[in-house]
């Protein structure tokens, strides 16, 4: 934890400063008769979450604040394993709808989540992730009229034939 | 045998009919929702008219899957022409337009935008700008306001929806042309501009009549002068810049576009479905209510339409950065 | 009493058969949609706009006020229940319901959401009948700097809601603040902070993706890392007896609540450019502020619920205000609204009030009469999400990711901006194990695109003079109080201080 906080003080100063450079394409000072420019409110704002970095890193050689304190790991083992199963499933969910659709990533996502990292039944699970998304296709798109992306060209003939269905 | 003769005869009008109803049936149509962009967020005037058209081509059950509104207003429009840009599927993207589809490239050429490449598909209208004042001014003519202005001295605060907007090359107008000294202040839409005007919060603005024909008819804001060609149905009895001596007119385009690389036949489509849709009833009295002026172009005449106008706001930006 | 025979006449229509149906078909599509992350009652309206053709236009008004009561109360359940709040008005409401939904008292959380919507609902509706025509020139009168003094007072009531890290508070609030201003210059018309020149950030950062993203990805990786999955939320099974006495404590201890609210969310709420967001945080913090035990707010009470819930019904009539009256949307929904007058051959603006006073009396009857179903069906609808919540937490959690990803889809429709969810997801769940509240950031997030325009509007007007804000008859006293208001923690750090040396001493 200890040198968790430092590393995320260092990431968001960082940051800061990014956005202070950022800011600096338009106009940050304050203009005669017309109030602050246009990067002025991103700019000096980044220049005080800067000022805040620095405080909690004095804060951390001081060692005022409880993560500064702590030697436990940020992530043990499990958590480590639950990040990258979890989170990496949800990255993996978002990166396949662009190939298979919303609605075909979000069954993988559920069967992926329910069987492998739930360890519920293959009846269960395989329900679960087909009835889904099937309900939700007909909430979104027919009820609500909001199109989701349907992904790479070969998923096409399925969606023509849901939404001969639905229209 | 006459009885067969009839029969024959009113067999082949009713295949004729079929057969030129089999005409009318489409080359094209869409096979999944129509993603219908917008070029400005949820609630601003081209908002309202790109739902209007929905509803009237809902309405007459004109399309058979329906057109999805999609709001992306960002950046002046350039997030609407990013979309439509890089859009894998031209053929059931198009999006409706005001003049940010000339400016918004002009002004941020790193966009890499030539909208000389997006499909023409009908010009729904054309809408008018009005200098409009707080009815407490006691201001009723063009003359007064200038006077009015010239006499605050730069004090005078002119209300718009942000430099480089269709109102802001108004008002740059205005400026050079009588050599004026005003404040202007930006707001995120119309709308808002015509509110504070009620309220007093501004001097004056440069609004569309439907921004602020509420305002109007309930006798707190005061049209002055109309930037149209001719004097507006809705307000005759206000004049035009024309009429003062200056030859000046500007309208913002209510005008819908299809994706670049649309294909023909989708091109087509398009047309003849917008062409049903400006015909309706719904549409023309939304015109006429709303103070739109009928600008209606074939495909090709619009294209000789957006370089006009593409030179024409190559202009006007000009002036305005002087 | 013309206003109450209209009034009268416009209840009456409302409990037409067709009518009644209407409004509890429309209640219960409208509960789903605002139950669901991402959407809220602008997607509802919106999806009503052409059914309005297959009903008369006086039906078609009643089944829109039910879908939007409906979605005012479902945006409570998705915030109680999955700890999302799926629209802006509905932030400040996680704040004690998660909590509660955590201890296994998701029931009482709910009991008095539906109980607050239903009080805020109804007082909105007196004084807007009572108070119509007086506050619609009040709007009139809120340009930009009264405006901005408003949103630093909403600031200064939230300014206490971070954690014990001054720091880490602070530079949460800036966070969001900066945020907010990715994406385009209002007052330049310049594109601004288009972070890594990525085009996808031109259109800004629409608050649900942060707001998904902090709490339908990282809260959720943090309560799967900490209770290792192991989390259940069950509760006792349901009992009507339990539900009156949920009802019972709901009353005693959010009364004060719901008031504040729904006085405190009507006169926000008709503000056009504030609405019912500013109003529910402004509730919240207020509550919080004068409650006997204020620790106890942010850990599970109830008045901590009933006061963001009654103020968010309250202002959401309240935001009617300005579009019957003057003819200004105030919020996206009302906007959307504008556009169905519009289509229906009603002109929007000063004259509707007089004009088509009918139309105008039958949608606030409408109103009330949609929210009392919104109450009836929101109470039978609770056991069906207690028992949702009782699913195990490895159903549940997917569940949650699934609705985030498409819900905030539906919301943006930009891929661009679904990875953007995910990024601020894994980093809140880092920024949470380090002690950095996100609460202020997500608010800032909502404020921000406020309080920007009118700061430097404002400044526009008065030639670059800040005293503007002091020197104006209502910006004056709000920013004031305000200031005194920020200030008020720093005095108390100091003067603690200074008795610690002094004791040291």
């Amino acid at each position: 934890m200890r040198r968790g906080e430092i590393i995320t003080a260092g990431i968001l100063a960082l940051l800061s400063i990014y956005m202070m450079w950022k800011s600096t394409e338009l106009e940050v000072g304050y203009i005669r008769g017309q109030g602050p420019g246009g990067g002025a409110w991103p700019f000096w704002l980044s220049a005080i979450m800067l000022i805040c970095t620095a405080m909690i890193a004095y804060n951390w050689v001081r060692r005022t604040s409880p993560p500064s304190q702590s030697e436990e790991p940020v992530l043990d083992a499990e958590g480590r394993r639950m990040l990258i199963q979890v989170g990496g499933g949800i990255v993996g969910f978002v990166a396949l709808i662009n190939i298979i659709s919303m609605y075909g990533a979000m069954a993988v996502f559920l069967f992926y989540y329910l069987w492998f990292l739930g360890r519920h039944s293959l009846k269960l699970s395989l329900t679960l992730s087909l009835v889904s998304p099937v309900a939700f296709f007909f909430f979104f798109e027919g009820l609500m009229r909001i199109t989701m992306p349907s992904g790479m060209s070969f998923t096409q003939p399925v969606f023509n034939l849901l939404y001969s269905i639905i229209y | 045998m006459t009885f067969t003769r009839r029969f024959v005869m009113a067999a082949s009008a009713a295949a004729i009919g079929l057969a030129s109803f089999g005409a009318t049936a489409f080359a094209w149509e869409p096979v999944k929702p129509v993603d219908f962009v917008i070029m400005a967020g949820a609630g601003g005037g081209a908002d309202q008219i790109a739902r209007f058209i929905q509803s009237t081509a809902e309405k007459n059950k004109l399309t058979s899957r329906p057109l999805v509104p999609n709001n992306k207003g960002g950046g002046s429009g350039a997030e609407a022409l990013i979309h439509l840009n890089k859009t894998n599927d031209p053929d059931h993207t198009i999006l409706v337009t005001l003049n940010s589809f000339f400016t918004t490239p002009l002004r941020q050429e790193n966009l890499g935008i030539d909208v000389m490449t997006f499909t023409p598909v009908a010009m729904m209208g054309v809408d008018p700008f009005v200098l409009w004042v707080h009815k407490d001014t006691g201001i009723t003519s063009f003359e007064q306001w200038l006077d009015a202005v010239k006499a605050k001295d730069g004090e005078w605060v002119m209300g718009g929806t942000g430099t480089g907007q269709e109102d802001s090359l108004v008002t740059t107008f205005l400026k050079q042309t009588f050599g004026l000294k005003m404040k202007y202040i930006p707001y995120k839409g119309g709308g808002d501009v015509a509110k504070d005007l009620a309220g007093q919060q501004i001097n004056s603005s440069v609004n569309n009549p439907s921004e602020a024909k509420g305002f109007y008819a309930s006798g707190d804001v005061v049209p002055l002068v109309a930037f149209s060609d001719e004097r507006l149905p809705a307000f005759p009895d206000v004049p035009t810049i024309k009429e003062k001596g200056y030859d000046f007119s500007y309208y913002n385009q209510r005008a819908v576009v299809g994706a670049p690389g649309q294909s023909a036949e989708a091109a087509a489509y398009y047309q003849e479905l917008f062409e049903t849709i400006y015909n309706t009833p719904e549409w023309q009295g939304y015109m006429e209510s709303e103070s739109l002026a009928p600008l209606w172009m074939n495909p090709d005449e619009q294209k000789a339409y957006w370089q006009l106008q593409i030179d024409r706001h190559k202009e006007l930006l000009a002036k305005m950065d002087q | 009493m013309e206003i109450l025979g209209l009034l009268g006449s416009g209840l009456l229509e409302a409990i037409e058969p067709l009518n009644l149906a209407l409004i509890f078909i429309g209640v219960t599509v409208g509960l789903w949609i605002g139950a669901m992350p991402g959407l809220g009652s602008v997607n509802g309206v919106a999806i009503l706009l052409p059914i309005t053709f297959l009903v008369p236009p006086g039906s078609a008004i009643i089944f829109l006020a039910a879908i939007y009561y409906g979605a005012m109360y479902g945006g409570a359940i998705s915030s109680i229940t999955l700890g999302i709040p799926g629209a802006s008005t509905a932030v400040a409401t996680t704040f004690d319901g998660r909590p509660l939904a955590l201890q296994g008292r998701a029931s009482l959380a709910l009991v008095t959401a539906a109980l607050a919507s239903f009080v805020g609902g109804t007082v909105s509706v007196l004084l807007f009948t009572g108070f119509a025509p007086a506050l619609a020139s009040v709007a009139l009168s809120f340009g930009p700097p009264e405006i901005f003094a408003l949103m630093l007072l909403a600031f200064a009531t939230f300014v206490g809601l971070g954690g014990d890290d001054i720091p880490k508070t602070i530079l949460s609030i800036c966070l969001g603040l900066v945020l907010a201003a990715v994406g385009y210059d209002e007052v330049s018309g310049a594109p601004r902070l288009i972070l890594f020149d990525i085009s996808g950030f031109l259109h800004g950062i629409n608050f649900l993706v942060l707001a998904i993203g902090v709490y339908g990805i990282g809260e959720m990786l943090w309560t799967i890392d900490s209770t290792r999955g192991s989390i259940t939320m069950s509760e006792a099974k349901l009992t009507v007896k339990g539900m009156v006495s949920d009802a019972k404590e709901a009353t005693r201890r959010g009364w004060k609540g719901t008031t504040i609210g729904s006085l405190l969310g009507f006169f926000v709420g008709v503000l056009p450019a504030a609405g019912a967001t500013p109003g529910s945080l402004m509730a919240y913090g207020v509550t919080k502020m004068v409650s006997r035990n204020p620790r106890e707010f942010g850990q599970g009470h109830p008045g901590g619920v009933a006061a963001p819930e009654a103020a968010n019904n309250s202002a959401s009539t309240g935001s009617m205000l300005p579009m019957i009256t003057l003819g200004i949307p105030g919020s996206p929904t009302t906007a959307i609204l504008l556009g169905g007058m519009v289509i229906w051959g009603l002109t929007p603006g000063p004259r509707l009030f007089v004009d088509e006073s009918e139309f105008v009396w039958g949608l606030i009857g409408s109103f009330y009469v949609s929210n009392f179903a919104a109450l009836v069906i929101n109470l039978a609808f609770i056991p069906l999400f207690i028992w949702m919540l009782r699913m195990p937490f490895t159903i549940l959690a997917p569940m949650i990711f699934v609705l985030s990803v498409v819900g905030g889809y539906a919301a943006v429709r930009d891929m661009h901006d679904i990875w953007l969810m995910v990024v601020f997801g894994i980093s809140a769940f880092f920024l949470r194990k380090f002690d950095y509240p996100l609460a202020p950031a997500v608010l800032a997030i909502v404020l921000g695109p406020i309080a920007e325009p009118t700061l430097r509007q404002s400044l526009l007007l008065s030639s670059g003079d800040p005293m503007i804000f002091l020197n104006r008859p209502v910006a004056g006293p709000i920013t004031v109080i305000a200031v005194i208001l920020i200030l008020l923690p720093l005095f108390k750090v100091i003067r603690n201080k200074m008795r610690g040396q002094k004791m040291a001493a």
